[in-house]
């Protein structure tokens, strides 16, 4: 490997990299506004200036400079420090002197920078330049006379999200970024740009003006809006969660976050179950806890076990479901369901037949991905930009069986249904040295999810998709509690009903629902205890409501898509008598007379680990495990019906996003810009 | 030079003349079909040719003809100064040159021609014939001062001539192009006072040329 001096030590580095990464490899930090590993290098803002020799006999973009072998690199001789200062005063010439009431300030690039590059008093008398606000969306506010004209929101949505919208008009000393036309940006992943903003031109509209970074306390945890389980950090004041923000897992969301997690947060304060409701009368009232248990336990003792039945929601931690199964088990029921959606997956299987086998760093690998009713732009917008990448890369090819959407890549499109999936099953393309087969939950979910499913596998075998050291069969997930609830077997047991059958009229006497938001009830009969955290549709039709903690307020296990447990940790306490759900379950199976063996969320744990050994490998994707293609999916007949997408919308998916203002805002923006595509002045 | 953007009033749509499309096609086949996006400058420019000014549907049916989003197209459209974004005056768009050399050679007296004859800077007259601006350094210097009126460079001007000329266009006539003081071109104007040896021209002061191995070359 090549070698240069950095500052006189010596340090050896990949061919191709940069002298700012040569510097970084020596420990050198080098400041910079318009440079982001993840995108390309724009070279504008021209901080990241160093004296390189042999050379000119003046300062280097380090961002743009390829490092060569013997290179000397000054990271900060005077002349490094005078350009520095330099470029730093030219910015800050037309940088409003606004920290004071920007959003940005405490986290601000430009503010560090200037602490180390700026100098005390302006020598600048001309009038500063001012430019409009522009409108992007309800996520995005604007001040836009902050921007220093780093590109880097331009280069995100083009390069990263897929979706060109923001561009800088004119030149010079009048340029600005702007959409065009000022409509909305109509990406999923439009937040981001406000992290990658280096100053206060872009924030986030809903968090305006409401907290300084250092006045919340941050925890870092794990995203349950999609099934990817995304790396974020929750930073709370007091009881509330004031904003969501990814960190960085490499192996998952890299540096993404959805839309939806970030912003769907405002939710998690509204409509909020903060104390037990018994309903009389047919109206719900406040309860206590101890009038609560009583007529749940009532009702419990009174139903024989097979007329029970509990269904496990999407956002359900590992821990609260383990605590049912193992009460209700107890109990002797058999009715337990953790596919509120009907998907036809089925643990006896084995753990591959419902996982994404793949892995999400897998992606990056693969050579041609066919995505079989999913839209991953939706379904997992984070794992949409890995897919556009490597199709961008030109590694990777795509096919579509299904929706024929806008996914920000080219695709080839095979057709709308299951009739092409038998045609594909029959006569698959062959050649790909790693194929991956990427299904879609809620098309797994449809009334012959169990035929499709065998014969994406029957397709899979064809293709040569599983094989030694490559499993291309992958199930894409949209619930977060999904994979865990399978993991542990939250499936009916012998004579048990599923999901589907338990919401039929006179089919239960007791229906258990936990935070199961997703599922039509309007034909059951049951006697419903809720236990959840929103006033949603559940709760609506609930004859007992036990409130519960949400995911920003509990400790708890999440299993991926890709089969990765993480876990998750308390940001905030449940609000008001709320309590977290396996407390809740214990509490329960103490009145019932079957008290569960655990006091403490480690015994819980401890009994969950040995119960079900996946769930004590945490943050570790078990790849190599083996697939019977042929035990996945019962062979069966096909409906004619195409694959749709989703049919809800992508901000609206679980109570604490239905719950939220911005992403109803959101909803009806991405609405309006699917009415018109192209927004009228 | 100030912020530009489009247009307040925009027409409802835009279509391309027979005779532009005609052009825009030539242009296209100038560049590999995955690049076609080259193309869009000069189809700007033609799009400005036959409207006199660059208008929304137009910026948006080029991001469709060259198949790349819209903003890109906006973002070259406002770069470029020479692209006009609002209507301008149907007869001429006068253009006088404002720089330094121009300047201290009497420009702001033609600008106040322009504004008593036509109205403000950058505004379409009343009778939507003229507009006048004033633009950055054309490169004819030494012809200081002038101006740009449509597609011709109008020199050594005076604040007399200049009026002229804007009544000419006014009266449908076709004023000549070039200089007003009676120069060819560039040459000093007066009589030549350096260089006056006709041996200078006539290729006798040379010296004779020998380069190295060329086939033709005499034997030395």
């Amino acid at each position: 490997m090549p070698k240069a001096k950095v500052n006189g030590v010596e340090v050896e580095f990949e061919p191709g990299m940069t002298v700012l990464q040569v510097a970084e490899l020596a420990g050198e930090e080098i400041p910079r506004f318009c440079y982001h590993e993840r995108l390309s290098i724009a070279g504008n803002c021209r901080m990241c200036l160093v004296e390189v020799k042999p050379g000119p006999p003046k300062p280097q973009a380090s961002c743009a400079l390829p490092a060569a072998e013997n290179q000397e690199i000054f990271t900060n001789s005077p002349m490094v420090k005078k350009a520095r200062e330099g470029v730093m005063e030219f910015l800050l010439i037309n940088h409003p002197l606004d920290c004071p009431i920007c959003d940005q300030g405490g986290e601000c690039d430009l503010q560090d920078q200037a602490m180390g590059y700026g100098r005390d008093e302006t020598r600048f008398d001309e009038n500063k330049r001012a430019v409009e606000e522009k409108f992007m969306g309800p996520l995005i506010k604007t001040v836009m006379t902050r921007c220093i004209q780093c590109t880097r929101c331009v280069r995100f949505v083009t390069e990263v999200a897929g979706v060109p919208e923001i561009g800088m008009t004119g030149r010079g000393e009048d340029a600005e970024i702007t959409t065009y036309l000022e409509g909305a940006v109509n990406s999923e992943l439009s937040g981001n740009v406000i992290d990658l903003c280096p100053v206060g031109a872009l924030t986030s509209k809903p968090y305006a003006f409401n907290a300084r970074p250092w006045e919340l306390k941050k925890t870092e945890t794990i995203d349950v809006m999609d099934a990817l389980g995304s790396a974020i950090r929750i930073d709370a004041r007091g009881a509330e969660v004031m904003r969501v923000l990814p960190r960085i897992n490499e192996e998952v969301n890299e540096e993404w976050i959805s839309d939806k997690t970030r912003y769907a947060c405002d939710g998690l304060m509204r409509q909020r179950l903060d104390r037990p409701y018994v309903r009389t009368g047919g109206k719900l009232q406040p309860a206590s806890w101890a009038q609560a248990f009583d007529a749940v336990v009532e009702k419990l003792k009174s139903a024989k076990a097979d007329r029970v039945g509990v269904i496990a929601g999407d956002l359900q931690d590992a821990e609260s479901m383990k605590a049912a199964l193992d009460l209700f088990g107890s109990l002797g029921v058999t009715s337990l369901d953790c596919r509120q959606d009907g998907a036809a997956l089925d643990p006896k299987a084995g753990r591959t037949s419902y996982l994404f086998n793949s892995s999400i760093a897998g992606i990056d690998e693969a050579d041609h991905i066919v995505l079989i009713g999913v839209n991953p732009r939706h379904a997992a917008p984070v794992l949409n930009v890995r897919i556009r990448r490597a199709v961008m890369q030109g590694t990777c090819k795509v096919s579509v069986i299904g929706e024929q959407a806008d996914l920000t890549y080219g695709y080839d499109y095979l057709g709308a249904g299951p009739e092409t999936l038998t045609r594909f099953a029959s006569k698959p393309p062959k050649g790909a040295a790693k194929p991956m087969l990427i299904v879609g939950a809620e098309t797994v979910a449809r009334a012959d999810g169990a035929a499709v499913l065998a014969l994406v596998a029957k397709a899979a075998k064809a293709m040569g998709a599983v094989k030694d050291g490559w499993n291309g069969f992958n199930i894409l997930h949209t619930a977060a509690s999904r994979v865990g609830g399978l993991d542990m077997g939250f499936v009916p047991g012998e004579g048990g009903l599923t999901a589907a059958q338990m919401v039929q009229k006179g089919a239960l006497d007791v229906l258990v629902l936990m935070g199961a938001d997703e599922i039509d009830l309007s034909v059951s009969d049951a006697f419903v205890i809720y236990m959840g955290t929103h006033g949603d549709a559940g709760a609506h039709r609930a004859d007992v409501i036990l409130p519960a903690a949400a995911y920003s307020e509990k400790a708890g296990l999440y299993v991926n898509t890709e089969g990765r447990v993480q876990m998750a940790s308390r940001a905030v306490f449940p609000k008001g008598d709320a309590k977290e759900d396996w407390a809740i379950l214990r509490a329960l199976s103490e009145r019932l007379g079957k008290t569960l063996p655990y006091d403490s969320m480690n015994q819980l744990r401890a009994k969950l680990f040995a119960d079900h050994p996946t769930f004590g490998q945490i943050d570790y994707v078990a790849t190599g495990a083996a697939l019977d293609l042929a035990a996945v999916g019962t062979a069966g007949d096909l409906s004619d019906a195409a694959f749709a997408g989703p049919a809800h919308d992508f901000y609206l998916t679980n109570p604490i996003a239905r719950a939220s203002v911005t992403m109803a805002e959101c909803s009806a923006t991405a609405k309006a810009a699917r009415v018109k595509p192209v927004a009228a002045e | 030079m100030s912020v530009r953007r489009l247009a307040k009033d925009q027409p409802a749509s835009f279509t391309f003349s027979a005779a532009t499309l005609k052009q825009v096609k030539w242009w296209l086949t100038k560049y590999p079909a995955a690049r076609k996006q080259s193309a869009v400058l000069p189809i700007l420019w033609l799009v400005q040719k036959q409207e006199g000014w660059v208008c929304e549907p137009a910026i948006r049916q080029i991001a469709e003809m060259l198949d790349m989003p819209v903003i890109r197209v906006l973002e070259v459209a406002t770069f470029y100064t020479m692209i006009q974004l609002e209507p301008v005056g149907k007869v001429a768009l006068i253009q006088v040159c404002g720089t330094t050399p121009c300047m201290l050679r009497g420009a702001n007296d033609l600008m106040k021609v322009c504004k008593d004859k036509i109205g403000a800077k950058d505004k379409l007259s009343a009778d939507g014939a003229f507009t006048w601006q004033e633009v950055e350094c054309l490169g004819a210097c030494s012809n200081a001062p002038m101006a740009q009126i449509n597609d011709y460079f109008y020199e050594d001007l005076t604040p007399e001539t200049l009026a002229q000329i804007i009544d000419d266009f006014k009266a449908g006539k076709a004023p000549k192009a070039g200089s007003y003081a009676g120069r060819h071109s560039s040459e000093p104007t007066g009589a030549i006072t350096s260089l006056t040896d006709p041996a200078l021209y006539d290729g006798s002061k040379a010296a004779k040329l020998t380069l190295p191995n060329l086939p033709e070359a005499e034997p030395a």
